[in-house]
């Protein structure tokens, strides 16, 4: 095999980049999608519940049901509808118009002057949808313990509590749910690229005949590879500035960490997702194929295995372990600590020594697979 | 037959090559040895499947051999490679340019791939770009190019860092005749500098311009020598029936069923031979072609040398013109245009593809449909069958408007497709059981038919064999039984043999003729110029217009000079192609 030469390397990088440039899709994939993609994650999916429609039914007229009534009326977080019968709220959540009902039974005021009133509230929520179920359930639990207290001021009496919970949302105070979902986005555009984008350059040289005429001059195994890489890592890096711009002065979005960090990790990524995208590139040589396939397992995983929107502790054990040879899973989990967290260096560690090895590995499976003959 | 290869003078050696894609697969080569001299032009000459592309990639260093070795100058093209690469230029299929780069693009990066550098690097671009006549393109996408300048460029990226040896795998494949001669004088003056070219084709006339051919067929080498050499043992077989009255067609066919007679074509008005042995003529009397036929010996061509060593070509009669009816039209139709073009246009947004076309073809007539790639021949025969809508014009068939009733129309025509359109995971008896019956055929008639397609053409041992696994020539066969099983009147053939061995492109045209005798209507487009001769008449399609359209003879005859008093349907072509330029 001929020396590696610059010059060869520097033609093939230019070759790369001049398909980049003209390919209109590419400059798709790289720069619109993202921020599409990016705006898309932020404002229209939101996992905080604003807004939950709510049945209620009070068969109580007594003051302290009324003041209940008013208490959740005033919440922001429900949009309460008044119902006038039990069936007719249950027929309305059947049809999904409401996701939960709040029912004031008419023995309320009474229960509550007996001093021992159990079950005399009843909140019915809709299961089909957990998420906003739990929320609504914990939503009208926190109202009703609003209305306790007040109805306890109001009556002069002492409330002592035995326990006084505070709670503090550390890294992200509003909770706001933008402020994780976006650097997780950027982890999937990411994948998008490196992993996407590239599945389909090698595999259009051999569909093309290209590669066969490659092949026929002095060119390296070294030179053919990282002519594949060098292109779309700089592609990959310059999405990843429009990421940061959008999320940091469009969106509002805090970044606490370090840049230099945030290079670095997004380096290794960039690396493990080119490597994979190039692999299934090289070995399936069709771009159909090979597309479905980066689809498949670069894709699909990192939106839905990476811990972005899914919590990975949350998941069976054997899809925890899955998500370990995920560059997404690393990548999404060192953003977010970037983003609200700052740079802390022992999770970043832990996620680069992951990511470091999983682009050896994919770098070097394509390395090994990378042929300089057509057999 | 093989020179030993053991000349000073050979450039390329192989010796007992073989490749193998699959252990048990067939050998893509199969024991292949034989030499290639220095400074000639040397044809790898076969159908698809022969092994020719296999053989230069070997040569090329980009397949390892399974058993065999390949020296090139000497050395091992799959193991010294490095030393080798930029003293060989090699040209793949598809001439291995980058669509979305510009010309000169192309060039710089061929040229720094292979370390072409400084002043060589801008002496050979002004060099190259002069003797392709590129040099007002350099700035157009490799992808708007022309066949014939995408071929020439891909030759240009070839030659960069001046090769000795040079491989063009099929340059001539989706060329048109003028710039197939162009290259032809561009490689003549490489090797006249004495370049060693291997130049792969599946045409035997282009082989014919070659110092030496490698006839291949089945991965083997099946004669090597000067193409006069090959020729010279056909010295007096080869024959015209001349002056002949009565059908060609049917002279034809009395005559291959003749014992003396190996092989033979339609020639214009003439019927060409092949003889089993110079000397041992057919009775003349028994072919019935009139009293004032004569018999003329006319000079071999390699394709002649290529199915004698076959073993010859098929016999006169169609199996599959005997078990289909005689063609009966409705009263109302008129003979004279069971297929019409009535001014036809189509418009690809401001590309005219098809410009005011019109001509009209008779009941049990061959039409032909000529034309360079690109010309507008594809488009104009897709709106013939119903599969693309004129912008402007009438289709018709058997004066049915095809825009008004396509399905009827539909019903009375036969097609097959240019590309291979039958379903390759599907065996060969289930596409004819699925074509039959989207043809309407059921249950009785339907297994009578099939029955004959599989006698006719010979698919007995296939009958369970997925279709994507058939042998080229078998799928073709099948293509054309499942166009056909219906009983069409009319019968449309885009590019039918391409690709295929000569002897199962006779064997097409015998099944051509057989249904033309049936008062079958053909309608063929082909870019094999012998194949044209077959037409009773041809449609010569140029930029979207007909620029001629004649009988073989009269189109021949039109071009005839002084100097050359018989031009061949190749000349023609070109003569009439560059006369619609000027």
């Amino acid at each position: 095999m001929s020396a590696f030469a610059p010059r060869r390397l520097w033609a093939l990088c230019r070759k790369e980049s001049y398909q980049i440039v003209r390919d209109p899709s590419s400059i798709l994939v790289a720069f619109i999608l993202p921020v599409i993609l990016l705006f898309v994650m932020g404002y229209a999916i939101n996992l905080d519940a604003d807004h939950m429609r709510i049945g209620l039914l009070v068969e109580d007229p007594g003051p302290a049901a009324v003041r209940l009534e008013q208490t959740l009326c005033a919440s922001r977080y429900f949009e309460v509808h008044s119902g006038s019968s039990r069936e007719a709220l249950v027929t309305r959540m059947a049809h999904g118009e409401i996701r939960g009902i709040v029912i004031v039974r008419s023995d309320f005021t009474s229960k509550l002057k007996q001093g021992h009133g159990d079950a005399a509230v009843q909140v019915i929520t809709d299961g089909g949808e957990p998420n906003t179920a739990s929320f609504i359930a914990a939503y009208v639990q926190g109202a009703f313990d609003t209305w306790q207290r007040d109805l306890a001021v109001d009556q002069g009496l002492q409330s002592a509590p035995t326990l006084d919970l505070r709670l503090r949302t550390w890294f992200n105070p509003g909770n706001v749910s933008r402020n994780f979902l976006v650097p997780g986005s950027i982890a999937v555009v990411m994948t998008i690229i490196g992993a996407l984008l590239t599945s389909l350059v090698v595999a259009r040289e051999w569909e093309r005949g290209t590669m066969e005429a490659l092949l026929a001059t002095p060119v390296t195994k070294a030179e053919l590879l990282v002519s594949k890489v060098l292109p779309y890592y700089v592609l990959g890096m310059l999405a990843l500035i429009i990421c940061l711009g959008v999320s940091v002065f469009v969106m509002g979005i805090p970044f606490r960490g370090s840049l230099l960090a945030l290079v670095g990790i997004s380096t290794l990524f960039l690396g493990s997702a080119l490597g994979m995208g190039l692999f299934l590139s090289t070995v399936l040589r069709s771009q159909f194929n090979a597309a479905l396939a980066a689809l498949t397992s670069a894709f699909l995983p990192a939106l839905m295995l990476s811990g972005f929107v899914f919590e990975i502790d949350s998941m069976p054990k054997a899809l925890q372990f899955l998500t370990r040879i995920i560059p997404a899973r690393y990548f999404a989990s060192s953003l977010q600590t970037l983003f609200q967290a700052g740079t802390i260096g022992a999770s970043l560690w832990a996620n680069a020594l992951g990511l470091g090895l999983l682009m050896l590995f994919w770098l070097g499976l394509t390395a090994l697979k990378t042929r300089r003959t057509l057999d | 037959m093989i020179p030993a290869p053991t000349d000073q003078d050979l450039t390329i050696e192989v010796h007992d090559l073989v490749k193998r894609f699959h252990a048990e697969g067939p050998a893509a080569l199969d024991q292949v040895s034989t030499g290639v001299a220095h400074g000639s032009i040397t044809g790898l000459v076969g159908p698809d499947g022969a092994g020719k592309t296999t053989l230069l990639r070997t040569m090329a260093g980009l397949l390892m051999p399974t058993s065999g070795t390949v020296r090139i100058l000497g050395l091992d093209p799959f193991r010294q490679g490095n030393l080798l690469r930029e003293k060989i230029g090699y040209m793949p299929q598809k001439f291995g340019l980058y669509e979305d780069l510009t010309v000169l693009e192309n060039l710089d990066l061929y040229a720094d791939l292979r370390n072409v550098t400084g002043e060589e690097r801008r002496r050979s671009f002004e060099k190259m770009l002069a003797f392709t006549d590129l040099a007002p393109f350099t700035a157009r996408f490799a992808g708007k190019l022309s066949g014939g300048m995408k071929q020439k460029l891909g030759l240009a990226c070839s030659l960069l860092g001046s090769p000795q040896v040079l491989l063009l795998d099929e340059p001539g494949v989706g060329v048109d005749p003028i710039s197939r001669r162009e290259l032809w004088r561009m490689v003549r003056e490489l090797a006249q500098g004495g370049m060693t070219v291997v130049w792969s084709t599946a045409y035997l006339d282009e082989a014919e311009l070659c110092d030496d051919v490698r006839l291949m067929n089945h991965g083997r080498v099946m004669a090597s020598g000067a193409p006069k050499t090959l020729l010279g043992l056909l010295e007096g077989r080869c024959l015209h029936v001349a002056n002949l009255a009565g059908h060609r067609r049917e002279v034809l066919r009395r005559a291959l069923n003749a014992p003396e007679v190996m092989d033979g074509t339609i020639q214009g008005a003439n019927v060409r031979l092949l003889l089993r042995e110079a000397g041992r003529r057919p009775d003349l009397a028994s072919l019935e072609a009139g009293p004032a036929a004569t018999l003329v010996e006319v000079e071999p061509h390699l394709e002649d040398a290529f199915i004698s060593l076959l073993g010859g070509g098929p016999g006169g009669d169609s199996a599959l013109s005997k078990v289909m009816p005689r063609v009966e039209l409705d009263p109302h139709t008129d003979p004279h245009a069971v297929i019409e073009a009535r001014r036809l246009s189509k418009r690809f947004g401001d590309f005219t593809a098809t410009d005011d076309v019109s001509f009209r073809v008779s009941k049990g007539e061959v039409f032909g449909l000529l034309g360079p790639n690109g010309a507008g021949k594809s488009t104009t025969f897709k709106m013939e069958c119903g599969l693309l809508k004129p912008s402007e014009g009438q289709a018709l068939v058997m004066g049915i408007d095809l825009k008004s009733s396509p399905s009827e129309a539909r019903q009375r025509l036969g097609y097959m497709a240019q590309k291979f359109s039958l379903y390759a995971q599907l065996t060969v008896m289930k596409n004819l059981v699925f074509f039959s019956g989207i043809y309407g055929l059921e249950e009785e008639r339907q297994r009578v038919k099939i029955q004959q397609m599989v006698e006719a053409f010979a698919l007995e041992p296939f009958l369970d064999t997925l279709t994507g696994e058939l042998p080229l020539g078998f799928k073709q066969r099948l293509a054309l039984a499942c166009a056909v099983m219906h009983e069409p009147q009319l019968i449309f053939l885009d590019e039918p043999t391409s690709g295929v061995d000569p002897v199962t492109r006779r064997e097409f045209w015998t099944h051509i003729n057989g249904l033309a005798q049936k008062g079958v209507t053909v309608m063929v487009t082909t870019h094999f110029m012998d194949e044209a001769e077959y037409c009773d008449r041809i449609g010569l399609i140029y930029r979207g217009r007909l620029i001629a359209l004649g009988t073989p003879d009269e189109l021949k005859q039109g071009v005839a000079t002084p100097d050359r008093p018989n031009p061949t349907m190749e000349d023609a072509f070109i003569e009439l192609v560059q006369g619609a330029d000027r």
